[in-house]
């Protein structure tokens, strides 16, 4: 029963008043930025990140576990109500929340959602306290030459499962990895492109880079639509499900959670593929397939609860591994990083309180998001009609504060300004932004697995696929069978065909 | 030969080049080393050939899919924005925190579709108060208030 100790300890930590109120404020900014259309979890965690550098690691951690909750369910609530999704996972919540909410029920179809998600959070919580130790045993076994494949394999089936052009995405990788490495290089000490810039020399910070790539590029991209929302503010009254809601509902919040919890383990799964399945799934399953994209309960349930199991188990890999599965993990390694923890399976063993209450604090958080949400729906929708010309200011305001507050530099707002025009650059060229950015974390500790595998094995790099490595010639031969799979035409237009309904 | 996808053309021309680039610049300036003992040069120029590689594969196969042309870009919008956090970066320390968001605020709203100076204004004092009362007052950021030339600084 040593499980049920650890996470007594962890829930001893998460309730202290402190880290309460840091889940709080968490839970609360994610949401109310959350909502703010066109801005997801990655684009406001990046945002908020400077705000947690001056609490303890537990804290800041607990805090953006908080705001990734609170800016996932805020993208499903403007999905549900303006059929804007704050983030691609929840495209699939615009097809059936919006229909409900045409319909005059948008109040059962946001609880449906939050009432879902918390149910698919709290399952997703025990199955991380359940997998967590026995992955991180395993993950202490790794070698370099283990590190190193396991990061090949997860930045390709990263790549896989983003959007758009394979080649370009695995491309966009590489820049993360050669933009990573820009600084002094730890073995030699040499500075790699830093091209006499003294500020480069530590390295391009990745707060800044990921403001940059999905902030600023993020608004520049939307001040060139012209602005047009349909937004049913009246509407918003019965809040609660009927039964036969219910009745509907909660066949699809099982089958979601279970979907999205093992979809969320695999590296760059989470939350987005998640849904899509969830959908899929739903719409086979039921009686009533003609009902759906018509305001089905179900199309909103399933993918609300599995996305939001998906967000919550792709903490697993970044937890036990020290590896990031989609950018917003990337972003909390960045945060353990800049706090002075090295990610990785040692983090359960050496920082049990950390380890732990993260975990009780996710289920916390989960709690606060419907006890938060439920009365302040109401609230979340004026805020949507605010106009997008008060809004970016203000955001861009806050984008700018937190860079300089980094150093106290302007050359990091340049540098984000700069990373800014790249992400428009990128997005003009249907490159997706978000593999860059795990590439860009992965990168230095890639260059140092490969250097030390290759002085282990003395320059042959047969190592990673030796049959004394069973483990590295695994994650290789899954990376090599995944990139086969998605290059076959065959499967290559199934992708394709679940995307599309994304445009 | 005629270019059936410009976005890939254009996105194979981009990797191409930057790959070349980090490839050349490691070549030039830092030591390769073996693969025993890998030199700083050895990761760029691996993943600077690999990326040339993959931009070679986007580029050629430009002429023979069919694909989108590449949307207009909207220079009004990311000039402005852009230009709007250079300034706000550039001008605290030497204008202080006023004068910045200030900057920040009119420049980027230049770049909407419609600017009205009464708008800009309000929305300005309100962001200028939040800025000085919550992360300067309330979480202490060292950032300067006052220009740097006013030596008493009435404003804490």
């Amino acid at each position: 029963m040593e499980l049920f100790a650890s996470l007594w300890m962890g829930f001893v930590v998460a309730v202290s008043p402190i880290n309460l109120l840091y889940a709080f404020i968490g839970v609360l900014l994610g949401t109310l930025i959350g909502v703010l259309p066109g801005i997801g979890p990655v684009a406001t965690i990046a945002m908020l990140l400077p705000v947690t550098f001056n609490l303890n690691p537990l804290a800041a951690l607990i805090m953006l576990a908080g705001i990734y909750y609170g800016a996932q369910y805020g993208g499903s609530t403007t999905a549900i109500l303006v059929n804007i999704p704050g983030e691609s996972s929840s495209v699939v919540t615009c097809l059936d929340g919006y229909q409900m909410a045409r319909q005059g029920r948008a109040g059962p179809a946001l609880a449906v959602a939050a009432l879902g998600s918390f149910f698919a959070g709290c399952v997703a919580t025990l199955i991380i306290a359940v997998a967590a130790p026995p992955l991180a045993e395993v993950a202490l076994k790794f070698g370099p030459s283990e590190y190193f494949s396991l990061m090949v394999f997860g930045l390709i089936a990263a790549t896989v499962l983003a959007h758009g052009s394979l080649v370009k995405a695995i491309a966009m990788v590489v820049w993360g990895l050669l933009f990573g490495i820009v600084g002094t290089d730890v073995n030699s000490g040499v500075l790699r492109f830093t091209f006499d810039i003294p500020e480069l020399s530590d390295g391009i910070g990745f707060v800044i880079v990921a403001m940059g790539m999905f902030g600023t590029t993020e608004i520049i991209l939307n001040l060139e639509m012209k602005e047009k929302r349909e937004i049913f503010t009246s509407k918003v009254k019965n809040l609660w499900p009927s039964k036969d809601d219910f009745k509907r509902a909660w066949p699809a919040v099982l089958r979601g959670t279970a979907l999205g919890s093992a979809l969320g383990i695999l590296p760059g799964g989470g939350a987005l593929l998640a849904s899509f399945g969830a959908y899929t799934v739903e719409k086979k399953m039921s009686r009533h397939p003609e009902q759906f994209g018509k305001g089905a309960i179900e199309g909103v349930a399933g993918p609300e609860s599995a996305n939001n199991a998906g967000a919550q188990t792709s903490f697993i890999p970044m937890l036990t591994l020290g590896i990031p599965g989609n950018a917003v993990m990337a972003l909390m390694i960045g945060a353990l990083m800049i706090q002075g923890i090295a990610p990785g399976p040692q983090v359960m063993s050496e920082k049990p309180q950390l380890f732990w209450g993260l975990i009780a604090s996710m289920w916390v958080g989960n709690l606060m998001l419907v006890v938060l949400n439920l009365p302040l729906i109401g609230m979340w929708v004026k805020l949507l009609t605010v106009p997008y010309r008060y809004l970016y200011p203000s955001i861009l305001v806050f984008m700018a504060i937190g860079v300089y507050s980094l150093s106290n530099n302007p050359f990091d707002v340049l540098i984000m300004a700069v990373f800014g025009i790249l992400g428009y650059v990128c997005a003009k060229l249907e490159c997706e932004p978000a593999p860059m950015i795990l590439g860009f974390i992965l990168g230095p500790l890639m260059e140092e697995n490969l250097r030390r595998a290759m002085l282990l094995s003395r320059g042959d790099p047969f190592v990673f696929i030796s049959p004394s490595k069973p483990i590295s010639l695994a994650f290789l031969l899954a990376s090599l069978i995944l990139l086969v799979m998605v290059g076959l035409p065959a499967i290559r237009k199934r992708r394709e065909e679940v995307f599309v309904e994304e445009t | 030969m005629k270019i059936k996808s410009p976005k890939d053309f254009w996105a194979g021309l981009m990797f191409i080049g930057s790959g070349l680039f980090f490839a050349i610049w490691a070549v030039a300036h830092y030591q390769m080393g073996t693969a025993v003992r890998m030199g700083p040069a050895y990761f760029p120029v691996l993943l600077g050939g690999l990326i040339v590689v993959l931009g070679l594969v986007i580029f050629v196969g430009s002429f023979a899919f069919e694909g989108p042309a590449v949307p207009k870009f909207h220079f009004r919008p990311l000039i402005l924005i852009s230009l709007g956090c250079v300034l706000y970066g550039y001008l605290m320390k030497p204008l202080g925190l006023f004068v910045a968001t200030a900057a920040l605020v009119v420049v980027s709203a230049f770049g909407g579709h419609e600017f009205k100076w009464k708008e800009v204004l309000i929305l300005y004092v309100i962001l200028m108060l939040f800025s000085w009362l919550v992360f300067v007052r309330g979480l202490t950021l060292p950032f300067p208030l006052c220009p740097d030339f006013i030596a008493n600084c009435p404003i804490r």
